[in-house]
């Protein structure tokens, strides 16, 4: 069998379905073993889309996404993809082409050196030399990817050894010396966090995006229930908890709520779960848990003390761990501490600004309450992040995407495609500035080409808003923020056959909303928002 | 800032060392000494890495490193139940006067005159940091041309292999 054909029959093997990619000389004998494949191919029309989508579509299939382009400008127009998986922790498969072995390291017409240049934000990768371990590499590379804490894994495979003949044999067992990630916590770190938050009066859990991605999602419920802990999320962890829990408190960080932060700076003992404790999340507060006795729960034990001391560790994963505490562990009395925690909520006066336009808090909220309990919403970064993040409603089985290590605009429409292809029948919407709309604007090209349907929510407030606000508090004035020429979106998108509405005020929005969920195609809904319009 | 020796197992193939010391910038580590080579198995190397820091940043140093798929083992080796050693290799001018007083000097330190030539002297030493440096002072009034450290390399005193160490994390 054809070396390439053997990469396809892999990815078979471990039941891919969708791959999401852009063709070119390098990559091409994969692309003709494609060809006869049942395994879809998605077109992006650049690159990055195709990580990003890959991205969207692993986080919502709970599958590892995968995604394919050529050598050269393909690979490092993967590159913010690849980063962006990395920071949230997201299982890809990224493969690409590479030039001939015998011309590596002369370089030669779309050459580049893929697996050095994302040697720092990378699980693992391969540069395949010898065609006949690709089998292996490539069940390693899945193995490495989905396990452990997930991330994207790249596999760069010269253009003569995709032609060479090989046996393929896909029944080895794997068995990689330096990588044995620990599952089940340490019985007696475990005993030890449990008798702390009997002790505790004032206990909180923080969740993380790793309580998603270990999809303990019930467990984490169950946990709360019996043990009647209140719990706060970062921003990757909204998701994790259905926010119709009596025990759910908010969302914390430099963009969270007031009262969610308190609750942290408050409590006596926080125990993180699958959360890295970033800048983001503590707001670079001193505050920040400062009177509280930490458990960590991580199942990277690298995490545990990078950002916070912790005096108690656990490492494994977090849906084990969860079922080890539940096992052990007996209610506490939390009572007064959650009455306390729910007058600051009930407390809290949200800003309500008062302008002509669309105020895209209520927006969100609006179309928070209209959507289905299983709906996916993806979010942008700036303003549009915050927007969503703070006043979409996590229900049921909803989810919320976003790009939250680092922060990659551009991310939600491909990433919403993804989400679309893995979930066909569930409601996607994807939130983003006029900033981040005209990174990925070409992506509406493959919407159409797809039939993929999408609700876009475009706010557009003419400018780059998060930066333009920070402009205004800390420096002088606004500079170099401006989209005051914008194109029409409304036109932009019919030119892609892409029906749209432009909404100028609040009681406009919710027909266009239902409008938008009644089509049963893409629909973009482009609300006018105030460049005033703050964050919080 | 403390000075630690780590040992490190890693596979044996290309792109690990990069990935050993690409992990130290990107990280802002600082690194003192750094020398590789292979083992008793084929497939595997091993990696001598001194560097400097705090207890905070020594444990962040051997967790990033244990996160690398690569690498197997990470271990510390301490002073006092250990064996440093490094080689130097120096070219020192030496005329046909000058060359006895140096050759008296490297036999007080053990070392061997690898090369003469007519105005000059290489000489091999072995031994920990001190020694050598202590050597170099001698030998710096005669005017070093130039010389090269592999910088430090070393082993556990006693029975037990690195193998035998348990895991970073489990310890």
């Amino acid at each position: 069998m054809k070396a390439a054909e053997a990469i396809v029959k892999c990815l078979e093997k471990e039941e891919v379905n969708v791959i999401f990619g852009y063709p070119g000389a390098a990559i091409m004998p994969v692309y003709e073993a494609l060809r006869n494949s049942n395994i879809k191919h998605i077109l992006v029309r650049q690159e990055q889309a195709a990580a990003h989508s890959a991205n969207g579509y692993a986080r919502t299939s709970g599958e590892v996404g995968v995604c394919i382009a050529t050598s050269g400008p393909g690979a490092t127009n993967l590159i913010t993809g690849i980063a962006t998986a990395y920071m949230d922790s997201i299982p890809l498969i990224v493969i690409t082409g590479q030039v001939k072995s015998t011309l590596i390291g002369r370089d030669v017409f779309q050459e580049v050196d893929i697996t050095g240049a994302t040697e720092s934000f990378i699980k693992h990768s391969y540069l395949v030399k010898d065609a006949k371990n690709i089998p292996q590499i490539m069940k390693e590379a899945f193995h490495i990817a989905k396990t452990g804490r997930p991330g994207p894994v790249l596999i760069d495979i010269p253009e003569d050894i995709q032609n060479e003949d090989i046996k393929f044999s896909y029944d080895m067992e794997i068995n990689i010396r330096g990588y044995k990630p620990t599952y089940i916590g340490h019985i007696g770190q475990v005993k030890r966090a449990i008798k702390r938050l009997k002790e505790s009066k004032k206990p909180i859990l923080c969740i993380g995006g790793g309580v998603v991605s270990a999809k303990a999602e019930k467990e984490l419920l169950k946990f709360v229930e019996k043990t009647k802990i209140p719990v706060v999320s970062t921003l990757m962890g909204l998701g994790g908890i259905d926010h119709n829990s009596p025990y759910y408190i908010g969302m914390i960080g430099s963009h969270g709520f007031n009262f969610a932060n308190r609750a942290i700076a408050e409590a006596d003992v926080v125990m993180f779960l699958g959360a890295r404790i970033a800048d983001r999340a503590t707001g670079g507060s001193k505050l920040f848990a400062k009177n509280a006795d930490i458990i960590h729960i991580d199942v990277d034990p690298a995490e545990i003390g990078k950002n916070l001391g912790t005096a108690i560790p656990v490492v494994g994963d977090v849906k084990k761990i969860l079922e080890q505490f539940l096992e052990l562990i007996t209610p506490l009395n939390t009572e007064e501490w959650m009455e306390y925690l729910n007058s600051l909520r009930q407390n809290y006066k949200r800003k309500r600004n008062i302008t002509n336009n669309v105020n895209p808090k209520y927006a969100i909220n609006l179309i928070s309450e209209i959507l289905d309990n299983n709906a996916i919403m993806v979010a942008d970064v700036g303003q549009n992040q915050m927007w969503a993040a703070l006043n979409f409603k996590i229900i049921e089985d909803r989810k919320f995407l976003t790009s939250g290590g680092l922060g990659t605009m551009g991310y939600s429409l491909p990433a919403a495609i993804g989400a679309a292809i893995a979930n066909p029948k569930r409601q996607v919407v994807a939130v983003m500035g006029d900033g981040g709309f005209q990174m990925s604007l070409f992506e509406l090209a493959t919407i159409k080409q797809n039939e993929i349907k999408l609700i876009i929510l475009l706010f557009n407030n003419e400018g780059l808003g998060m930066v333009r606000e920070i402009q205004h508090k800390v420096y002088k004035a606004e500079y170099g923020v401006s989209l005051n020429k914008n194109p029409d979106f409304i036109k932009l998108a019919q030119a892609y056959g892409i029906k749209g509405k432009r909404v100028f005020k609040d009681d406009e929005l919710k027909d266009a909303v239902n409008e938008a969920i009644e089509s049963d195609e893409s629909f973009l809904i482009e609300c006018i928002v105030d460049p005033k319009e703050s964050t919080l | 800032m403390k000075r630690h020796v780590l040992s490190i197992l890693v596979e044996n193939h290309s792109g690990v060392l990069s990935r050993v010391s690409g992990l130290f910038s990107r990280r802002g580590y600082n690194i003192d000494s750094l020398s590789v080579g292979e083992t008793e198995d084929p497939n595997v190397s091993r990696m001598t890495i001194v560097v400097r820091g705090d207890e905070y940043i020594l444990e962040q140093i051997k967790k990033q490193l244990n996160k690398l798929i690569d690498v197997i083992k990470v271990i510390e080796l301490k002073e006092n139940q250990s064996v440093y050693r490094e080689l130097m290799l120096i070219k020192v001018e030496a005329d046909k006067n000058q060359r006895p007083e140096i050759i008296e000097i490297v036999n007080i330190f053990r070392g061997k005159i690898v090369d003469v030539a007519s105005e000059s002297l290489m000489i091999e030493i072995t031994g920990d940091e001190e020694k050598i440096s202590a050597l170099i002072n001698m030998l710096k009034p005669y005017g070093i041309k130039e010389m090269i450290r592999t910088g430090l390399t070393a082993l556990e005193r006693g029975n037990k292999q690195i193998k035998q160490h348990k895991k970073f994390e489990e310890e």
